[in-house]
């Protein structure tokens, strides 16, 4: 429970420190009105701004004014379109949800059977396969693989859409791309905690029972393996988060990922930091949330 | 020894050379070793190996196959769209790679390496303070921050760098601790303590050279991190000035011409592949080599 405690503190000194970092962005140039502001804005409308912001106080209380909106929900309004910031964000998030679900599923579907396949099969060709793809899989860049797919589905055989959302087809290529990367480690990192528990003297009593191998392998071994790809979800979601950026980009994805960099070539500055903002807030709670699983699954992690 | 001087005996001692030395080699990395070599050589000698220019080419010769696939000798890996000899870019590229690898590996070294250190042994808030930094480090999410700067100041070399640093160094300080929290612990760490060595020289006689191999193995791993993430940032628009060949900004250029001109984009990400497979491959002999303990290291 102490423990559980202190993740959350932690938590939240993390999205505070990132709300500095966001709100010192904003700063560096000077008058935050010119980042945030049109160019055809009237000196009304100028001055109006400046008031909202608070430029005419000291830092500290124009930092302590922007926390405020934010814990209200208020994020400001995009420059491009005039519209609240949060609503844009809203209207991103299922597509951007759908195609990080779809990527998770592709790294487990992908990367469970492989990883047992071998370390079941140690040495063997299957196992040799294995290890390339994965050893591959983790150096290719994520927008090689996306262009690779492309070029390969799209262009050469033309099964697939290569970009936009234009229906269920469409999340099939960007999910593979994104999940690619997730799935290779996790094929890595369960080989080896598989090797580990197959090792050990509970699979053996298994096998002196008597326990058909497909029993000792997803009962006995399996389960117990699961341990291993826990403790690197966390990295697994982070290569989520940044690959979905790049993913999105290649396949003009309508996502939080393509929204910012639309953002940064608009330089709609409100935008970026609002993605910024809320990436930070998924990834903290869900590191929080996996870290909650793990006690759960490990009694042993518990005493810590 | 006496030398053969017959036929039949010669080339039997030849095989025999031959296999001793296929099988001394065969402990070291091999592949990794000539493709990491080849990729320095051509970062140092690039003007020398490069045929064309890497930054202007000739507008006739537009989107040329490579000589595989159709093309002529002159341009071995085919041309871009703007006419520019792609094998002549990559080797121009590979300064931008080893360049950003060295200087922000080292950098980031260091301060992650230091920080590590201090982090284990001090123990108490000191601990607390660098953890929860890194803790806020994997939670930034680094490429929208990078976009941001390069928004805000412009993209430049020294910026880049600086993103690269901050990506890494909390890699080398989170394993840099935990194998000082093992260390300190040893006998020789009291030994020295109970001598009246000061803190600073504990670090450095005693602490410090048991976490090197550590960070060797973190390092070369993480070289692999840096090449990608520089390839994505540079992908992005956020990486160096567009007028310097990038591989990763090379992939970029070319992927509108995906349907027409596989090559342009697909060549460079290959050898951004390839680089990174080979420091990964050497990245793990070091580590079985150096410690089999650390096999839990995977990133």
């Amino acid at each position: 429970m102490r423990f559980l405690v202190r993740r959350v503190i932690a938590g939240i000194v993390t999205l505070l420190v990132v709300t500095m970092l966001v709100f010192g962005l904003s700063r560096i140039q000077g008058d935050p009105r010119s980042l945030l502001i049109s160019e055809d804005a009237t000196q009304a409308q100028f001055d109006e701004l400046g008031r909202q912001l608070g430029v005419d106080q000291p830092v500290f209380r124009q930092y302590l004014l922007y926390v405020t909106n934010l814990v209200q929900g208020d994020l400001g309004e995009s420059i491009l379109q005039r519209k609240p910031v949060v609503d844009i964000l809203w209207s991103r998030i299922p597509n951007s949800a759908l195609l990080a679900g779809a990527a998770f599923a592709f790294t487990i579907l992908v990367g469970v059977p492989l990883g047992v396949l071998s370390a079941v099969k140690r040495g063997g060709l299957w196992d040799q396969g294995v290890r390339s793809f994965a050893v591959l899989g983790q150096a290719m860049p994520v927008f090689w693989i996306a262009l690779l797919l492309i070029y390969i589905f799209a262009v050469g055989l033309n099964w697939l859409p290569a970009s936009r959302n234009t229906g269920w087809s469409s999340v099939i290529l960007p999910a593979i791309t994104l999940g690619w990367f997730g799935a290779s480690g996790q094929v890595r990192i369960l080989r080896s905690s598989m090797l580990d528990v197959l090792d050990s003297e509970y699979v053996r009593l298994a096998r002196a029972k008597g326990a058909s191998e497909l029993v000792v392998i997803w009962k006995h071994a399996f389960r117990n393996a699961l341990l291993g790809p826990m403790t690197f979800a966390t990295l697994t979601l982070a290569s989520l988060i940044t690959g979905s950026i790049v993913v999105e980009t290649v396949f003009s994805w309508p996502g939080l990922g393509l929204l910012a960099v639309q953002a940064v070539s608009n330089s709609d500055y409100p935008i970026l930091q609002g993605v910024i903002l809320l990436t930070t807030f998924v990834f903290v709670f869900a590191s929080l949330l996996l870290d909650v699983l793990y006690m759960a699954l490990d009694p042993r992690v518990r005493i810590r | 020894m006496t030398t053969p001087v017959a036929g039949p005996d010669l080339s039997n001692t030849w095989l025999e050379t031959f296999r001793n030395l296929r099988r001394r080699l065969r402990r070291w990395p091999l592949s990794s070793i000539v493709i990491l070599s080849v990729l320095v050589v051509s970062a140092v000698f690039a003007p020398h190996i490069a045929p064309h220019d890497p930054k202007f080419g000739d507008l006739d010769d537009r989107h040329i196959p490579p000589m595989l696939f159709g093309g002529t000798s002159d341009y071995i890996l085919g041309t871009d769209g703007l006419g520019r000899d792609i094998f002549s870019r990559i080797v121009y590229g590979a300064r931008i790679s080893v360049a950003v690898v060295v200087v922000a590996l080292s950098i980031g070294g260091v301060i992650g390496t230091l920080l590590g250190v201090v982090s284990g042994y001090a123990g108490g808030w000191v601990d607390e303070v660098i953890m929860r930094l890194v803790d806020i480090k994997f939670a930034v999410p680094l490429i929208l921050i990078a976009l941001a700067l390069a928004v805000i100041l412009g993209p430049s070399f020294g910026l880049l760098l600086g993103l690269l640093v901050f990506l890494i160094w909390g890699h080398f300080a989170r394993q840099v601790r935990a194998e000082v929290l093992v260390i300190v612990t040893m006998d020789y760490v009291a030994a020295a303590r109970s001598c009246g060595a000061s803190p600073v020289r504990i670090m450095y006689r005693h602490i410090f050279p048991g976490v090197i191999s550590i960070v060797l193995v973190v390092g070369t791993l993480q070289v692999g991190a840096v090449v990608l993430a520089e390839a994505s940032l540079s992908f992005l628009g956020a990486g160096v000035p567009s007028s310097t060949p990038a591989w990763g900004a090379m992939v970029a250029e070319g992927r509108l011409y995906i349907d027409t001109a596989w090559w342009v984009s697909l060549i460079p990400g290959v050898v951004i592949g390839l680089l990174v497979t080979a420091v990964t491959l050497l990245g793990d002999w070091l580590r079985d080599r150096l410690d089999p303990r650390l096999r839990q290291i995977q990133f």
